[in-house]
């Protein structure tokens, strides 16, 4: 019963008390504390994440499964990581408190944990980044099949903004004069109006169902109608 | 020797006639250094619609040529003073040449008090660094808003929709219709979860890269959890790695109550359930390799995404996995569209967990949440109707009028 409970009531407080406070300026202090809490949760959750990390990869290393060696890397690099972050080496002194090493910033490269960021984890970030263009193709290439009706409305509208977006869009549609009727067939007029007409009207609906459908969501958590994400029972 | 030392006493006072001359000079230029022109009409203003700890500063720099930038003091208050009886002035800002670029400066004061009036007073940087004269303003007390006026017409909004579901709600308890369209997207769950049981395959649930602050993660947990409860009645595993530690938690508990709802707590595993990692692109990759490894049968993406639903969405395409994906992004919705079986857009995925619950007090909700989809529609049509007349009919009274109550509506919703 409290297990449930007590979560419920916590939900729907902090709910009402983050509505309120956009409506009234006066309870933003609550709305702070409340977001205060869930800081030092989520502070306290992340020894939980780290706990897991390490059981989850350890048990996989004695078990010698397959892998085993991409755990073994997980965790030097998670233990290597830690006791540079902790250790600061190299941290930029606080100019508040020269003399308290723990207190310098690790943002620059200067120190160890900013060189493994900017040297390390950056350009592995940057090279998953950049497998998306790839993907990107492969996705495009596979949505522009002209299957059926829908499928070459959108292959001739992303041939439209292609065109449009290359030299050639104004090379092939340059000698339309601006001043005519008919100007809005030069590609740059076209792409225009399919970016702020049918796009963005299409994109305002959307935002429309996403801002009700937010509101009715959290009306139903908060008065626990919906109770499928909190605790057993 | 004695020339030798007359030449170092005369050495030795032309030296000294030299310092002493350097000295003057020296001085006679800071003297001359022109102290910079002291700020003008300064005016403090109530920030509005704010808690009651903000004034706004402002005042005029004569000439910001001269100028580095200002300081900015404030009466010390009761408490202060009484602490320490000879403080008069605290300073609260020290601005840089930005701040006196123009002639017309302002700077906004936090965390004043709002139970006694606030004096400050404004000193402008010269360029040699010298302040010139500090000019008081006029004492004001921070104002406490209660309630923001300008967010009334949300507020009506909001209160017009949360009476609508309320009601609805109520109203499905009451034995109203509560039937909805078909949703393809959750119809195939079912489908997806059972093709994964007979492929001896998992099921990969991904719930977004967001935290559980964020709506669309818990909306991602609640259809988890009903995932979850099919996962659990067909016997297929469900592996869900998670972003953030939260998060984790809050889905072990959600499939741990699914396995208990359908009466098999004992097939429930916390070890499918796993934090990856905050950085974004290291969970891309773990769930890559992840994917590519173990070809799961059915894999769910609900939740907030980001840069990374391509790259998931088409992993599990090359996979050859049913993919049902659900997002209120707007800008990503289209890469799952393209390379996802099925997509929940916006609203529907909000409307997943209550579809898939099939309780009545869960569908009324989204019968009310239909209610304020109306009032959208309707207030576009009749703006849309009003303002387009209004522009046909722009030297006529009636045009006019039309246009006057468009443009009113079109206040009222922000636009």
């Amino acid at each position: 019963m409290l297990q449930r409970t007590i979560p419920m009531l916590i939900l729907s407080a902090s709910g009402l008390i983050l509505i309120l406070a956009y409506f009234s300026p006066v309870t933003v202090v609550w709305s702070d504390t409340v977001v205060g809490w869930f800081n030092i949760l989520a502070g306290v959750a992340f020894v939980l994440g780290a706990g897991n990390l390490l059981a989850v990869n350890l048990e996989k290393i004695s078990a010698r499964r397959p892998g085993w060696a991409y755990a073994a890397i997980t965790l030097a690099s998670f233990g290597a990581m830690l006791v540079v972050g902790l250790g600061k080496w190299g941290a930029v002194p606080n100019p508040s408190f020269p003399d308290v090493h723990l207190a310098g910033d690790q943002d620059s490269t200067q120190s160890a944990y900013g060189w493994v960021y900017e040297y390390v984890l950056s350009p592995l970030t940057a090279t998953m980044f950049a497998m998306l263009a790839f993907y990107v193709a492969s996705a495009a290439f596979r949505a522009f099949r002209a299957k059926n009706i829908e499928s070459i409305l959108l292959l001739g509208t992303a041939f439209i903004i292609l065109l449009a977006q290359v030299a050639a869009g104004a090379f092939l549609t340059n000698w339309i004069p601006e001043d005519r009727w008919y100007s809005f067939v030069r590609a740059e007029q076209l792409k225009e109006i399919i970016l702020n007409v049918f796009q963005t009207s299409g994109m305002r609906a959307i935002l429309i169902g996403i801002a009700l459908g937010t509101a009715a969501t959290s009306l139903r958590l908060i008065l626990g109608i919906d109770r499928s994400a909190l605790s057993k029972g | 020797m004695a020339v030798l030392f007359a030449m170092w006493i005369g050495a030795s006072v032309v030296m000294a006639d030299a310092v002493v001359a350097a000295g003057v000079t020296s001085a006679a230029a800071v003297a001359a250094a022109p102290m910079p022109p002291a700020a003008e009409d300064v005016l403090l203003e109530d920030v509005p619609e704010d808690a009651g700890g903000a004034l706004s500063v402002r005042w005029r720099t004569p000439d910001p040529s001269v100028s580095a930038g200002a300081v900015i003091e404030r009466r010390a208050t009761d408490a202060e003073r009484a602490k320490d009886p000879n403080l008069l002035w605290v300073e609260v800002a020290r601005l840089g040449k930005d701040a006196v670029a123009l002639q017309q400066s302002a700077h906004v004061l936090s965390e004043l008090s709002n139970s006694e009036p606030t004096r400050v007073r404004v000193s402008i940087i010269g360029t040699d660094g010298e302040l010139s004269e500090f000019v008081e303003s006029e004492p004001l007390t921070p104002s406490v808003t209660i309630f923001s006026l300008s967010r009334l017409p949300l507020f009506i909004v909001v209160l017009v929709v949360s009476m609508a579901v309320l009601g609805w709600v109520v109203a499905a308890r009451m034995g109203a219709s509560t039937r909805i369209r078909r949703i393809a997207a959750l119809e195939a769950v079912d489908e997806a979860v059972g093709r994964a049981t007979e492929m001896g395959r998992t099921v990969l649930f991904v719930p977004g890269i967001q935290d559980m602050n964020d709506i669309q993660t818990i909306a991602g947990i609640t259809v988890l959890g009903r995932v979850a409860k099919t996962a659990a009645e067909y016997d297929a595993r469900l592996e869900v790695p998670t972003c953030r530690s939260i998060v984790m938690t809050a889905a072990r508990e959600a499939v741990q109550s699914a396995h208990l709802a359908a009466g098999r707590p004992e097939t429930y595993s916390e070890g499918n359930i796993n934090y990856i990692t905050d950085e974004q692109f290291g969970y891309v990759a773990y769930l890559s390799g992840q994917m590519t490894r173990e070809k799961p049968a059915a894999c769910f993406y609900m939740g907030a995404f980001y840069a990374e639903s391509l790259v998931l969405a088409e992993n599990g395409n090359s996979i050859g996995a049913i993919q049902i994906a659900g997002t209120a992004e707007p800008s990503q919705l289209p890469f799952f569209v393209a390379a996802c079986d099925y997509t929940l857009i916006g609203e529907e995925f909000f409307a997943a967990s209550a579809y898939l619950s099939g309780e009545r007090d869960q569908l009324g909700s989204i019968k009310g949440q239909d209610v304020g989809k109306a009032l959208a529609i309707g207030s576009i049509l009749v703006g849309a109707t009003l303002l387009t007349a209004g522009a046909l009919l722009p030297d006529s009274v009636v045009g006019g009028r039309l246009g006057f109550l468009g443009n009113v509506i079109r206040a009222f919703f922000g636009g």
